[in-house]
């Protein structure tokens, strides 16, 4: 598996204050790597960086192994870096088929009678989020009338289809019930099978755990632990996510054992 | 895999819920009912005739054109409230060009249209710049145009009125093909209704069938999410506001030519027709939504309710009351109808 993006020790300042302190992650193709962190811990800042927010104040950013410095989120998208934001994805009022070709629309003809191809790009979005496992009846209904899960889930599709070789995804599970985040897990597990370097960023353990290749735990801007698949339990996991994420989870716990 | 979703499909749409979705369906109603409205209480017996239907659609034309123009505006989410002065401004600015400094009336034309596209940038670049409500932007314009519409015209001519003569040089080619009259089944009609269905057509073209139009509603729907799919939002933007503007200028120009001059005072108070035609045609007044055809049936509702009062011998005081009234149905039932359409979509 080859390494599509790499930090090494990337700190990010911003005037006094430090929102990351050398932090270091590999992400593989074909895998999914987890970002857990609690609020605060710095994931906003991660995200930003990775899809050309901001830019690092020191240390190295490589893409498929050759340091890149990106101005502008567009240009992270032309290198294949697309990233899915829990609630900017998608605009509500516009059909599937607008929303997935959104920005990347296709046209026939030519100069001012240059019109969109809906025929077309009805068919393929019909058929490529089938492939990605979604199964819609009507690509003409408004986004909206979707499900917050089926959303994101298109949305995933989108990146995918558009040649994304790194995916990343902002926290797409946290404002979802159980189902809705299983659908949108599924949809992860696709897009990794396609080739697709997947960044996983939650705050809840049992969804990465569900998905992840490779888990890093982010605290206080700083990358406290990390760890492979095959060498960590989900207790685990739950655990080294700080004293204070260990806390809340336990109160968590408590507090539902309480309320039933 | 698709276990899950395949649920969401139980539910057939009927063509009816797929209808009644449209946003310029309740406009479509509303003008049917209005029509039927003022052909029953009409006194002349001329309202659903030739001559009649000449008389509304003369109304509605200038207002449509327009209006079209405002809604594409609106959908990508922002307001100009500077559509009506702009009327006034850029006629009166056609008979300053040609009667007081004798420029050529095509050359006028075509420096008004280019005015006008200033103002619709400078409006557009504003909004994006300073991060302004556009309500509060274009106001300052409407104002800013209003003054200048007076202490200009008073400047030029010492009166409040700019007159432009029929001995203009090429003031015949123009006034055919912007202010003449077209003999159709036994009534004169204006030629603008022409340019008016030539506008809602285009418009409608521009937003349902081009990219740009896919980036009109993406930018009205959420700014954010469309940035982030890579849709230029400030360049849509400002080209909206530019077209409306332009849009304002067209119908000017038509006006000064059929009235052969202009009142410092026109257009004053116009805007609010075109977002009521725009509103009544489905708009919304968030952004994201609407059609340039709902817009036009606006202002066919506007036309017909001009016509249709005196005719029905009605106390034509009482024409904005009326006005205000199918306003606030019209956009009552839409929302509503609307919100049904949508829920009856969803399971």
């Amino acid at each position: 598996m080859t390494v599509a993006l790499e930090l090494k020790n990337v700190t990010k300042q911003f005037g006094s204050v430090i929102a990351m302190t050398e932090v270091s992650m590999e992400v593989t193709s074909g895998s999914v790597t987890c970002v857990l962190g609690d609020n605060g811990a710095g994931k906003s800042t991660l995200i930003k960086t990775l899809s050309g927010v901001h830019k690092p104040t020191a240390g190295e950013f490589l893409m498929d192994g050759q340091p890149v410095d990106f101005d502008s989120p567009r240009e992270a998208i032309a290198k294949g870096i697309a990233t899915v934001y829990q609630d900017l994805a998608t605009i509500p009022m516009m059909s599937v088929w607008r929303n997935f070709f959104l920005g990347n629309e296709i046209t026939i003809g030519w100069g001012p009678f240059r019109m969109l191809n809906i025929k077309k790009m009805k068919a393929l979005s019909k058929q490529q989020l089938l492939e990605m496992g979604i199964d819609l009846r009507d690509t003409d209904q408004p986004i909206g009338t979707l499900s917050g899960g089926e959303r994101q889930a298109v949305a995933i599709a989108r990146a995918v289809y558009f040649g994304a070789k790194v995916l990343i995804l902002d926290e797409p599970t946290s404002a979802l019930g159980v189902r809705q985040s299983g659908i949108v897990l599924k949809y992860v597990l696709s897009a990794k099978e396609r080739g697709v370097a997947v960044v996983f960023i939650t705050h809840n353990p049992h969804h990465a755990f569900l998905v992840g290749d490779r888990f890093y735990l982010l605290n206080r801007g700083k990358m406290i632990n990390e760890f492979q698949r095959k060498n960590v339990k989900l207790d685990e996991l739950t655990m080294a996510m700080a004293g204070g994420a260990e806390l809340e989870a336990l109160t968590h716990e408590i507090s539902q054992v309480k309320g039933k | 895999m698709a276990n899950a979703v395949k649920d969401e499909r139980v539910q057939k749409t009927s063509p009816i819920t797929t209808l009644l979705r449209r946003p310029e369906f309740g406009a479509l109603m509303g003008a049917l009912a209005i029509f039927l409205l003022f052909s029953s209480v009409d006194t002349t017996g001329n309202f659903g005739q030739p001559g009649g239907i000449a008389g509304w659609t003369d109304i509605a034309a200038p207002i449509g054109i327009v209006a079209v123009f405002v809604a594409l505006l609106m959908i990508g989410g922002e307001f100009d409230l500077s559509t009506g002065v702009m009327v006034g401004t850029t006629g009166l600015l056609t008979g300053v060009l040609v009667t007081e400094l004798g420029l050529d009336l095509w050359t006028s034309i075509f420096l008004v249209l280019l005015f006008a596209a200033g103002v619709g940038l400078l409006n557009g670049w504003l909004v994006v710049t300073t991060g302004l409500p556009s309500f509060i932007v274009t106001l300052a314009t409407f104002f800013v145009l209003r003054g200048a519409n007076l202490a200009v015209t008073k400047q030029f001519t010492g009166t409040v009125r700019v007159s432009l003569t029929e001995e203009t040089a090429n003031y015949d080619q123009a006034a055919a093909l912007l202010a003449s009259k077209i003999e159709f089944a036994g009534a004169s009609f204006q030629i603008s209704i022409l340019w008016w269905i030539f506008f809602t057509i285009l418009a409608t073209w521009i937003l349902t069938r081009t990219k740009f139009g896919n980036w009109i509603f993406a930018s009205g729907g959420d700014a954010n999410a469309a940035r982030n799919a890579g849709v230029p939002v400030i360049r849509t933007k400002i080209i909206l506001f530019v077209m409306t503007s332009m849009a304002a200028a067209f119908v000017g120009i038509m006006f000064v030519l059929r009235l052969k001059g202009m009142q410092a005072g026109q257009g004053v108070g116009v805007e609010f027709f075109y977002i009521i035609a725009a509103a009544v045609g489905g708009t919304l007044l968030t952004g994201g939504m609407g059609s340039a055809i709902g817009a036009s049936l606006g202002a066919v509702i506007m036309g017909m309710a001009y016509i249709g009062i005196p005719y029905a011998l009605w106390d034509s005081d009482w024409t904005f009351t009326f006005l205000g009234l199918i306003l606030f149905t019209a956009v009552l039932i839409n929302t509503f109808v609307g919100k049904r359409a949508m829920k009856g979509r969803k399971k």
